[in-house]
């Protein structure tokens, strides 16, 4: 052999590894946690993120007086905000889901305020010679310009989130895919990274084949094939 | 039933970007169920005129009154845009009646049958032809408010065929339901075609340059008869030739 094979493990004993710790490791436990924090940590920043970016869409001086500060947090290394909170909050499941909010909102802020920006003032014609009333207009005029936004917005902020997730878990945390995989380092356990790496690539996959990709095609049907 | 009556007596109307005010005492009385043409060069102010009829626009001063009530409180007008406008995430039914409730679909998909558009009612703007686009839109139109409607160049962009096509619908519609119409138009020939009325708007500050009434009712006019009105109205745009 070339390589030795604890560090170079074939896909087959990653395979039989994965299954192991699925079976008699903490290998669902771990995935249980990361996905629930992920998860907690997506659905708020979208929510705080999507309102914020309209607000700041919509309202040229929000935007100027937010502005900034959406730049700082597009730009300030994610490992800086979690330590921070790290000291203020301690090594607590607060303080890591906020510092991963914290991270994606300027993304989504800034890819929704785009696309409030780029709303077609002709349809707000529209809604004005037909007196649509306001909520109505908001239903069928202004939420589907915004989708392909909010999608971006959801896709690329997943994948942030998947990663720094995992990086403030190494950080600070009693449990999850990003724990464990700090405790395989230091046993240099390739083996066992490779394995939660492949565990959770899995979920990603489930992710984006059976939730992300039906909901964009269910929402943006009306799109002309290209 | 019968179109309302409008009373138009703008005092003025100006853009913070222009010197002088578009539109300055203008008087104009459109009778119910008639069918009038706004014709004059482009940037005139044709279409501010009619987007103060329909309401949308209401930084005036003076009074827009449609049957007596003031445009913007008035019911909504059955609006054509330059564009079919419609929205490009709703099939053709749902563009109808998305602007306005209380139309079933049974009604919408009766005005799309109205328009030849039968069969196409679940289909998506991008998989429709520009002229059946503008036909949908006319047929949203007609939907909201089948005793006004605002046409706003319905027919620009469109060759002279579809323009033919869209002539015809738009005449039927008008014959049965008897609206009242405002017409802008930058072409004579359009007018000639539809209008009962053509008023030229000329200058700026916008005025009525020419108001002809024609004997011949709009259906039943001949080709030369229609090139004579055509040609009448050009003259007094000072257009030299008029497109056939």
């Amino acid at each position: 052999m070339l390589f030795p094979s604890r560090l170079f493990p074939t896909p087959i004993d990653v395979g039989a590894h994965v299954w192991t710790l699925a079976t008699t490791g903490k290998l669902l436990p771990d995935l249980g946690k990361t996905l629930t924090r992920a998860s907690i940590a997506f659905v708020i920043a979208m929510a705080l993120g999507t309102a914020i970016g309209i607000g700041l869409g919509r309202s040229r001086v929000a935007d100027r007086l937010f502005s900034a500060w959406v730049v700082v947090g597009l730009n300030v290394p994610a490992i800086v905000i979690a330590i921070v909170l790290y000291i203020w909050l301690g090594l607590t499941e607060f303080a890591l889901i906020l510092a991963v909010v914290l991270n994606k909102l300027p993304l989504v802020i800034a890819t929704i305020r785009e696309g409030v920006r780029s709303f077609d003032p002709a349809y707000d014609d529209l809604g004005r010679a037909f007196r649509m009333p306001f909520l109505r207009q908001l239903r069928l005029i202004a939420v589907p310009q915004l989708m392909p936004f909010v999608l971006a917005a959801a896709r690329t902020g997943l994948s942030l989130i998947w990663k720094i997730v995992l990086v403030f878990e190494v950080l600070g945390s009693d449990g999850g895919v990003g724990f464990r995989i700090s405790v395989f380092f230091q046993f240099f356990d390739i083996k066992g990274i490779f394995a939660y790496t492949t565990a959770f690539i899995l979920v990603v996959f489930v992710f984006e084949y059976l939730i992300l990709r039906p909901l964009e095609r269910r929402v943006l049907k009306w799109r002309q094939p290209r | 039933m019968t179109g309302p009556r409008l009373d138009i007596a703008v005092e003025g109307k100006r853009f913070d970007f222009l010197p002088e005010p578009l539109l300055e005492r203008l008087d104009l009385v459109v009778e119910s169920s008639s069918v009038v043409a706004l014709v004059g060069p482009s940037g005139v102010g044709k279409s501010t005129l009619l987007r103060m009829v329909g309401g949308i626009d209401t930084l005036f001063s003076g009074t827009v009154l449609v049957d007596g009530v003031p445009a913007a409180s008035a019911q909504p007008a059955g609006f054509v845009f330059q564009d079919a406008r419609l929205l490009p995430w709703l099939t053709a039914l749902d563009n109808i009646r998305a602007v306005r409730p209380e139309t079933t679909e049974a009604a919408a998909l009766e005005m799309l049958g109205r328009v030849g558009l039968s069969g196409f009612e679940h289909y998506f703007p991008h998989e429709l032809s520009g002229g059946m686009q503008r036909r949908v839109a006319l047929a949203r139109a007609f939907s909201v408010n089948p005793r006004l409607l605002l046409l706003d160049e319905p027919f620009v962009s469109l060759d002279r065929t579809l323009v033919r096509e869209m002539e015809e619908v738009l005449s039927a519609l008008v014959e049965a339901s008897r609206p009242t119409v405002l017409l802008v138009t930058h072409l004579p020939e359009d007018a000639a075609m539809l209008a009962d009325r053509a008023i030229v708007l000329a200058g700026r500050p916008a005025r009525i340059a020419a108001d002809y009434r024609f004997d011949i009712p709009r259906g039943q006019r001949s080709r030369e008869q229609r090139e004579a009105i055509a040609n009448q109205i050009a003259a007094s745009i000072g257009m030299r030739e008029t497109t056939a």
